[in-house]
């Protein structure tokens, strides 16, 4: 597979490298000449030190023959007009752009391109995904720092609505001792029954955390696997 | 004529003038304040900044519903880009890129962008002048073909984003602005 790479910033420069390493035919544009050079010590002689934007040097790169071409720069537009020329002016049956600014994804979509890969789309998802919806707040260390205040928002599928405090199976060494209720504070005695959105607060060990969680919260493993 | 020029260089500068004096409504789209000191104090349009190749940018501009698109901005990609989401995402008729690659400028003219090129006018211009035949580069060319082979051609991108319809938001925004302020887009 002969694959025309353009943009030699880290990604074209990696994916040129690999592509070499798993046996493909790679050519690979950068524009900027020191840094075409730079690479070009490094890869060998596969590295054209033009705009692949400029449709002249892409047909002198081959792209009339490319089975794939992934415009890989930092700029949106300079990977959108690389794909659309491959496309339209060389017949390219593949294109895979870079879009930075993932609103731009329906728009390359909506033009033609192939394949788009969306760094900022893809880090964003796996941010989204890390941060636990159900957790306990950490609201200050006590004393020498063995006790914690803690509030836990009873949301739905907690174990604790419904229940009364004393019948909450809490680890020795921690107390709860109020609720937060639509923004008013009052103390948790052992019949008061929970309700969702309630804000619990407790005192409790660090190593008491655990079973908290389980209690107010629920059992992590399954609310990760809902 | 309600008239969006993306690109505030000598030639964005020197249109909006031109068709500001002649009573058009001229928005003008540039990502540095500066430029707009091309401007003359005299100008009655709305001076934005902010990038062209933004979505969001031209709508807050208020580019919807424009009769006629400019993108003159010096990066030929960058006004290919800016281009199409006029055409795409906001639906605007007319539409000129500029795109000094000759290479380029035909191939996006079959794709359905009229384009303008540097290059092949001032060739032309110089050939003319001299008396030695035309180049065959072409300065001026219009739309030829579309720009989404993928799909049947009708329908744009965003069907909320139609041409024509002007939200009241948009006229009330360019009341807003001093004649011939810049306004933080």
């Amino acid at each position: 597979v002969f694959v025309l790479v353009v943009g030699g910033g880290k990604v074209g420069y990696y994916l040129a490298k690999e592509l070499i390493d798993s046996g493909h035919e790679v050519a690979l544009m950068e524009k900027d000449p020191t840094r075409a050079r730079q690479i070009a010590d490094e890869i060998g002689s596969i590295v054209i030190g033009h705009d692949g934007c400029e449709g002249k040097y892409l047909g002198e790169a081959g792209c009339n023959r490319a089975d794939v071409v992934a415009a890989v720069t930092g700029d949106d537009e300079d990977n959108l007009v690389i794909c659309q020329m491959a496309k339209h002016h060389f017949d390219v049956p593949r294109t895979i752009a870079r879009v930075n600014n993932p609103k731009n994804e329906a728009l390359f979509r909506h033009l033609g391109v192939d394949e788009l890969i969306s760094p900022t789309r893809m880090i964003l998802g796996s941010i989204e995904q890390d941060i636990p919806v159900h957790e306990l707040l950490h609201l200050a260390a006590l004393g020498e720092g063995e006790l914690e205040l803690i509030e836990a928002r009873l949301q739905p599928g907690s174990p604790a609505i419904g229940k009364a405090t004393r019948d909450l199976d809490i680890p020795e060494g921690c107390s709860l001792f109020a609720v937060i209720r639509d923004g008013v504070a009052s103390s948790l005695r052992p019949d008061s029954v929970l309700r969702e959105g309630d804000k619990v607060i407790a005192i409790g060990k660090t190593e008491c955390e655990a079973m908290l969680h389980l209690q107010l919260i629920g059992d992590p493993t399954a609310a990760s696997a809902s | 004529v309600k008239i969006v020029i993306v690109g505030c260089g000598r030639v964005g500068a020197s249109a909006a003038e031109l068709w500001d004096v002649a009573g058009h409504e001229v928005i003008v789209i540039d990502i540095s304040t500066r430029s707009f000191e091309r401007l003359p104090s005299s100008f009655q349009g709305v001076a934005v900044r902010g990038d062209g190749t933004d979505e969001d940018v031209l709508r807050r501009a208020g580019a919807e519903g424009a009769d006629l698109f400019l993108a003159l901005t010096e990066g030929d990609n960058r006004n290919v880009m800016a281009a199409q989401l006029a055409t795409e995402a906001l639906g605007i008729e007319r539409v000129i890129a500029k795109i000094n690659d000759p290479v380029r400028s035909k191939a996006y003219a079959e794709l359905g962008i009229a384009t303008v090129c540097r290059t092949g006018l001032m060739i032309d211009a110089m050939n003319e002048f001299l008396g030695f035949p035309p180049s065959g580069l072409a300065g001026m060319l219009g739309a030829s073909g579309h720009s989404h082979p993928t799909h049947d051609g009708a329908g744009h991108l965003a069907p909320g984003g139609g041409g024509g319809s002007s939200s009241p938001s948009h006229i009330h925004a360019r009341d807003e602005a001093a004649p011939g302020a810049a306004v933080e887009a």
